[in-house]
């Protein structure tokens, strides 16, 4: 393997694990405070649904963004309406949206576009186009970092370097500021929250907006700058798959980067090799395709070390008496 | 005889808390009835009434949980409305809650500022918290590591975390909820202490108790509730403990425990040896011998923590262990196939779990089943080979909870909606009836009120009197000396020692419980 296949896979595995990043991120705010987000999946989709579909029609990409960033918040909204104001149970609100948005992006979709549920590919202004970071050409026949900066680094879509910047972002909110303070105290002991006079449902709250936030990003990104239009399930589980780098990371943003990185890779290998030769064995295509998902399942079942998540997880807080 | 003032004295200083006629009600239950008290600045004022007296609730209004339905509230003599704990943090209110608002995994510093913090930056909140804890710290004896974090400390180190939030708040009322439950009699001695300072430095401090000892101890005034109303409120040195507690139960009671000399006969429980390691890999029990003959209570004693839940678990059957247990000579299998809890209850072993909500009751499940929970495999249950006979063991629920007075006696009703007392009575009712030849019992009357408390006591000194052997776990020193014809002290899984309870007194005892070798005994 070459160095220039090395930085093609890297490449490529950051833009893979760029809607994964966004979303892992989202429900790391949502679950810091207390509420499950298993919800994840249904609101990329639905945040790709709408962002392709407004930029297709409207012929502005940015127009599908808010539109894209604007459903996700709205399902986060039906989501903590469920579970923060009328105390339901915090998975099957998540399962249900999932549903939902599974229905209504093809709905909409066919309606709309009569395409069976696919909206027209994007092109031009309706999509992200790249970003050349500069010196970028400049420095590209510099060996081993040229490369580096022009070719893995430079070159992706805004919402890549918006992404990444999210990292540290969410780090400095969570450990550094009293808002930060307040939404990991109110996903440990509600109660030590309440009666420290601070309103334990705007906490809640402002979570859902920070996760439909970040989760409409990780959607608009899909379909917008990873692929060009939307396409039904184009999600395809990375809501899941986000949701077991959560774990992976044990709730905490810098690890939230690595799990993700480490989920886009493997997209990335399956990717560019068909068919891997070992030289006594062929390892198949098939379970390349099949290993995020196979380290997915494997993470969720707790082979991932003992995770500790946050204690008021998948409660709703009822004042005791 | 005491003299009693309904509503509490007329003073010349405006009252710290003074509240007029609260009431108070959950649906058809009247929480709190046109409750009116007064509190003096600089005192400590107890309340004290029996679980469900609405103590709690009271204070839950003055804190800003509940709104009250009627009445007022005047803090220093001017009318306040406290909507919520903000309001009463505002008021100068702090409350250190029977179980602790605390975050875990944040350190003490992090608690203390949750909720005040100066800015939303949280680095100068720090630092401004660390220099005031500080202070604090020289002033009331309220020494707690600020870095520490909350799930690596002690429970009385962590309450001394929630006293330090309410002063960092400048609180001048103290309100403490059942403060002493979880702590060791030096511990509550040390709470005493501080509070006594900060008595004496002016602040008002509310102890809310069912403990009539703490009352007499530290209090300057107390008040009785009774049924949500408030019976009384009289200067503790006028009155006594016997006083008070006809006060809150509204009847006579027999606060020692009646009982005659016990007859120890053979050997029916002998334990050699017994390690045990949790799922931590933790060693909780670290090579336990003891035995417990027909006839007598052992009583053990110890801080919660300390082995003693391991002990009860290993003996009942649901956690494995290494070491030798025999009951009527005969050796028990702590591993193999039958070390559950049916093949105990088989051998004659009955348990009264120390968490009887966990444990010892289905919560969502009518008394009258969980009344042969355990038991429900014995023949006389069985309508055929294949059916129960429900209407049988409703029968015998029915006559059960008549005998034991629970209340209601409705064997209909689920566990969840009788009171802690009368929860206990139906476990107790459930091990007892089968006629065991060995009891375990934990923590029989944590959070049972007084009146249900004599009746259990009575339950199991009657057992003993039958002849039969009861290893009796409690973290109340007051009911293992009443209670025990022997007592075995547990500090870190071993056993530190025994005494008889004429020979030994609560300060020994706590010693031991705090891992200090005796004199003659091996470590």
């Amino acid at each position: 393997m070459d160095f220039l296949t090395i930085i093609q896979i890297a490449d490529s595995a950051l833009r893979l694990a760029t809607p994964l990043l966004l979303a892992c991120l989202a429900g790391l705010f949502s679950e810091r405070a207390g509420i499950f987000d298993i919800g994840l999946e249904g609101k990329i989709l639905a945040s790709a649904f709408f962002s392709a579909a407004v930029a297709a029609a409207t012929g502005s990409v940015w127009l599908g963004l808010l539109a894209g960033v604007a459903s996700s918040i709205a399902f986060s909204g039906v989501h903590g309406l469920a579970s923060i104001t009328f105390q339901g149970n915090q998975l099957i609100s998540g399962v249900a949206l999932n549903f939902f948005a599974s229905g209504i992006t093809i709905l909409i979709g066919t309606a709309w576009f009569g395409l069976g549920g696919r909206t027209p590919s994007l092109s031009g202004g309706q999509r992200f186009s790249p970003v050349e970071l500069p010196f970028a050409n400049a420095v590209a026949d510099v060996p081993i970092l040229g490369p580096i900066y022009s070719d893995l680094l430079s070159g992706h879509t805004i919402l890549v370097y918006v992404a990444l910047l999210m990292v540290p972002l969410s780090w400095f909110v969570l450990y550094r500021t009293r808002f930060g303070l307040r939404l990991r105290a109110v996903g440990e002991n509600p109660a030590a929250v309440d009666t420290a006079g601070v309103s334990v449902i705007r906490l809640r709250y402002a979570a859902m907006l920070i996760a439909g936030t970040l989760c409409g990003l990780a959607g608009v990104y899909l379909a917008t700058g990873l692929a060009a239009g939307f396409v039904k399930e184009m999600s395809a589980g990375r809501g899941y798959i986000a949701l077991a780098a959560l774990i992976f990371a044990r709730w905490r943003p810098w690890h939230a980067l690595y799990a993700t990185l480490l989920f886009g890779l493997l997209e990335a290998i399956a990717n560019r090799y068909q068919n891997i030769d070992l030289g006594t064995f062929v390892i198949p295509v098939q379970f390349m395709q099949a290993l995020p998902y196979i380290l997915t399942v494997i993470i969720l079942a707790g082979f991932g070390g003992t995770a500790v998540a946050p204690k008021a997880g998948g409660q709703p807080y009822v004042k005791e008496r | 005889m005491a003299e009693v003032t309904k509503g509490g004295q007329q003073a010349t200083v405006a009252p710290a808390i003074e509240l007029r006629g609260i009431s108070k009600a959950f649906g058809p239950v009247q929480a709190n009835k046109d409750i009116s008290i007064s509190v003096q600045p600089g005192t400590i004022h107890g309340i004290i009434g029996e679980n469900g007296a609405g103590k709690s609730t009271l204070m839950s209004i003055l804190y800003g949980f509940y709104k009250a339905d009627e009445g007022q509230i005047f803090i220093h003599g001017k009318e306040t409305q406290i909507p919520d704990s903000q309001a009463a943090i505002a008021a100068g209110i702090g409350m250190v809650f029977q179980h602790f608002k605390l975050v875990e995994n944040f350190s003490v510093l992090e608690n203390v500022i949750l909720g005040v913090e100066d800015g939303a930056m949280l680095k100068p909140s720090l630092a401004k918290a660390r220099k005031s804890l500080k202070s604090l710290a020289e002033e009331y004896e309220l020494h707690v590591d600020p870095d520490m974090l909350i799930e690596d400390l002690g429970v009385g180190v962590q309450q001394r975390v929630e006293i330090l939030k309410a002063l960092y708040r400048e609180a001048d009322i103290l309100i403490l909820d059942e403060p002493t439950g979880v702590l060791t009699p030096a511990e509550a001695d040390h709470l005493f202490r501080i509070l006594n300072g900060l008595r004496d430095q002016g602040k008002t401090i509310i102890l809310i108790t069912h403990k009539l000892r703490e009352i007499m101890e530290i209090t300057d005034t107390v008040s009785v509730m009774r049924r949500g109303e408030m019976t009384a409120t009289v200067k503790t040195k006028d009155t006594n403990p016997e006083h008070l507690a006809e006060l809150m139960v509204g009847r006579k009671v027999l606060l020692r425990v009646d009982k005659v000399p016990a007859k120890p006969g053979k050997k029916v429980l002998e334990v050699e040896n017994l390690r045990m390691v949790d799922d931590h890999g933790v060693e909780r029990l670290k090579g336990i011998s003891l035995n417990v003959r027909a006839g007598e209570i052992l009583g053990i004693a110890g801080v919660s923590g300390n082995g003693q839940s391991q002990l009860l678990e290993v003996l009942g059957g649901y956690a494995k262990a290494t070491g030798e247990i025999r009951v009527n000579d005969e050796p028990i299998d702590l591993t193999g196939k039958y070390s559950d809890g049916r093949s105990r209850r088989r051998r004659g072993i009955a348990h009264v779990p120390e968490d009887r909500q966990e444990h010892g009751l289905i919560m969502d499940f009518p008394a009258w089943q969980n009344v042969v929970f355990g038991y429900h495999h014995a023949p006389e249950y069985q309508k055929n080979k294949l059916l129960m006979d429900n209407a049988k063991i409703l029968e015998v629920a029915q006559d059960k909870m008549d005998r034991f007075d629970v209340r209601p006696p409705n064997p209909l009703l689920e566990a969840k909606s009788f009171s802690g007392g009368n929860q206990q009575k139906i476990v107790v009712a459930r091990e007892i009836e089968r006629n065991p030849d060995l009891l375990l019992v934990g923590q029989p009357t944590r959070g049972v009120d007084i009146g249900a408390i004599e009746f259990i006591h009575k339950q199991i000194i009657a057992l003993r009197d039958e002849g039969k052997a009861v290893l009796l776990v409690s973290v109340e020193l007051e009911e293992i000396l009443s209670l025990s014809d022997r007592i075995a002290v547990m500090f870190d899984g071993h056993i530190m020692g025994e005494r008889l309870p004429d020979q030994t007194d609560e300060r020994e005892l706590g010693l031991m419980m705090a891992g200090v070798t005796q004199e003659g005994d091996a470590a």
